[in-house]
């Protein structure tokens, strides 16, 4: 057992294991509605949404998370209505609004070189940075979004089985919608320490569609979602600390993984169940 | 007596492309109305204005005097049409049906015990209770048609709507529906369906509106189902049979005789009698209505 106390040894694991941890929840539990949307892309475009974010922030010297969260919430609030108010699907309105936010980050770096270095950390995470005060924010944003989907539970399971019918049975989709993009965009925020902006879509994606392979229940979806992120979070840090590979690529591995087994136990349990039906025929 | 539902001079369009051009109608309560129209008559755009989904270009749709301006009060039951429900989303029938206890059930996770008792009686009173822990994947048609009225029963609606309830269903499995329906309408419910299932709607919905764009006519079936409105209404040849007091409706493919129409044991029992107006646009010997000998 002194393998698994021996990192403890270090700050920059205990640190770096609670957000792993936090973020791996925070993004198994919101990668549920996102792939049930069939929003599987969004996650991808709007951490480099953010990243733009980020960059502005850098350049106006606004604190870090009111500016990137800021940013990412109007990106996700601008595709969405895109969406609702134009014939533009969700798919090109992501691409054209994220894409052109990731260039105006792309654009500032290039204009000022000085920080090419820090945003190298946020591209592709660095989570031997992590203090203490951040991790003490991504705790408060976990709590936070917890809250908003356990008060919003109802709400947003039946905006995300069929916005239009859930409008007219009262639901404010609007506004559950909005609700979702500031959850969103504060996870990715969250996790960028960790997983870097090139990395957040996997988190946000595998857990979820992994545990939609192994049960047909929305509430078993999503104990298993949020289960395997942070299972997946907290082995991919030991892993990370023993085979010195990257954090956030380790953790994304970890999940494929689990999404491979998944997708061969559901194929079993599919056969096996065809195999008795038959038998139950004869 | 004021009516539930009004539409008033209503006209509607997707990005300046016609659909509803100047529609009036009036549902009062406990009235069993259905629209008839061809494809593309503007059938699920009305249901959508009356549901408060979309907005007219001029006119109102009024609900019990109150403008319906997209902001839904709750008070209206909606079954959509099957084509469009995630059969894949992972739900049981009992999660679907309490989802129309949204509003009045509060913030949370849970509901109470009330509503889940409620949503039980539904489903027993639907004949479905027995599949209230299964997943809406794992049911026949008329089943998941079911569970859908069930969720819009649970909502105490003062109008139910229903778009298409007989498409993607057997005939029987359609028959049963709008049985349900007429003795959910006999218990008070108002309802307002779209179909395109013209026979059925003849024998189970007491009050017909023939649409397209603009309202062609609208009364019982006996009334409303004749071959001038039919056809004006379709804008193609149909020819009307009555039978033992049934109405049969059936559209003239590429057939000019009554032999080619019809098969030999009923058009032995028919008499063939002219109708339709001065006006119509087709010659007399088209004008004809085909009725049962006694």
């Amino acid at each position: 057992m002194q393998w698994l106390i021996e990192p403890f040894a270090y700050e920059f694991f205990r640190t770096g294991l609670s957000v792993a941890v936090l973020s791996g929840a925070l993004c198994g539990l919101l990668g549920v509605y996102i792939v049930l949307r069939g929003m599987s892309y969004i996650g991808h475009g709007l951490s480099h949404a953010i990243f733009g974010g980020a960059v502005v922030s850098y350049v106006m010297q606004w604190d870090f998370y009111v500016g990137a969260g800021l940013w990412g919430f109007l990106t996700a609030v601008l595709i969405n209505q895109t969406v609702r108010r134009t014939r533009i699907g969700a798919d090109a309105a992501i691409g054209v609004i994220t894409t052109a936010s990731f260039a105006v980050g792309v654009a500032l770096i290039s204009r000022y070189r000085r920080f090419t270095q820090s945003f190298d950390a946020a591209l592709f995470g660095n989570i031997l940075g992590v203090t203490w005060e951040q991790v003490g924010i991504v705790a408060a944003i976990a709590l936070l979004v917890a809250v908003a989907i356990l008060f919003l539970y109802k709400q947003l399971l039946f905006t995300t089985f069929d916005a239009e019918v859930a409008q007219v049975y009262g639901v404010r989709t609007q506004w559950v919608d909005t609700l979702f993009a500031l959850s969103l965009a504060a996870a990715i925020i969250a996790s960028m320490q960790v997983l870097g902006v090139t990395l957040i879509a996997a988190a946000l994606v595998i857990p979820a569609i992994t545990a939609r392979l192994l049960t047909d229940s929305f509430g078993r979806m999503m104990v298993l979602s949020v289960g395997l992120g942070v299972l997946c979070g907290a082995l991919g840090m030991y892993l990370s600390f023993y085979v010195d590979v990257a954090s956030g690529a380790t953790i994304v591995l970890l999940q494929a993984t689990a999404f491979a087994v998944a997708l061969v136990v559901s194929a079993l349990r599919r056969q096996v169940g065809s195999r008795l039906a038959h038998v139950h025929i004869d | 007596m004021r009516p539930l539902v009004e539409v008033r001079n209503v006209t509607f369009g997707y990005n300046a492309v016609p659909v509803l051009s100047d529609v009036s109608l009036h549902l009062h309560r406990g009235q069993f109305a259905g629209l008839v129209g061809p494809s593309g008559a503007g059938k699920t755009s009305l249901l959508k204005l009356v549901l408060g989904l979309l907005r007219p270009t001029r006119g109102a749709a009024v609900l019990e005097g109150e403008r319906i301006d997209g902001r839904q009060s709750g008070r209206i039951g909606y079954v959509p049409q099957l084509e469009t429900v995630d059969w894949n989303f992972p739900v049981t029938v009992e999660q679907v049906v309490l989802m129309g206890r949204v509003r009045r059930s509060g913030w949370g996770p849970w509901h109470s015990a009330a509503d889940r008792r409620e949503a039980r009686e539904v489903l027993e009173q639907l004949e479905i209770g027995s599949l209230a822990a299964r997943h809406i994947r794992a049911l026949s048609g008329g089943q998941q048609q079911r569970v859908f009225l069930a969720r819009a029963l649970l909502s105490r609606p003062d109008l139910l709507v229903l778009d298409e309830p007989t498409s993607g269903v057997d005939m029987r499995t359609a028959e049963t529906i709008l049985h349900l329906l007429a003795d959910l309408n006999r218990q008070g419910l108002t309802i307002l369906m779209t179909t395109h299932d013209l026979n059925a709607a003849a024998a189970h919905v007491p009050w017909l509106v023939c649409l397209n764009r603009t309202v062609v006519a609208e009364g019982p079936p006996d009334q409303v189902f004749t071959e001038a409105i039919l056809s004006e209404t379709y804008r193609s040849e149909m020819a009307v049979v009555r039978h033992n007091g049934a109405l049969l409706v059936h559209q003239r493919p590429h057939a000019h005789t009554l032999q080619e129409i019809l098969p030999q044991p009923v058009l032995g029992h028919l008499v063939v009698e002219p109708v339709g107006g001065q006006n119509s646009p087709r010659p007399l010997a088209e004008r004809v209505r085909y009725a049962v000998a006694d």
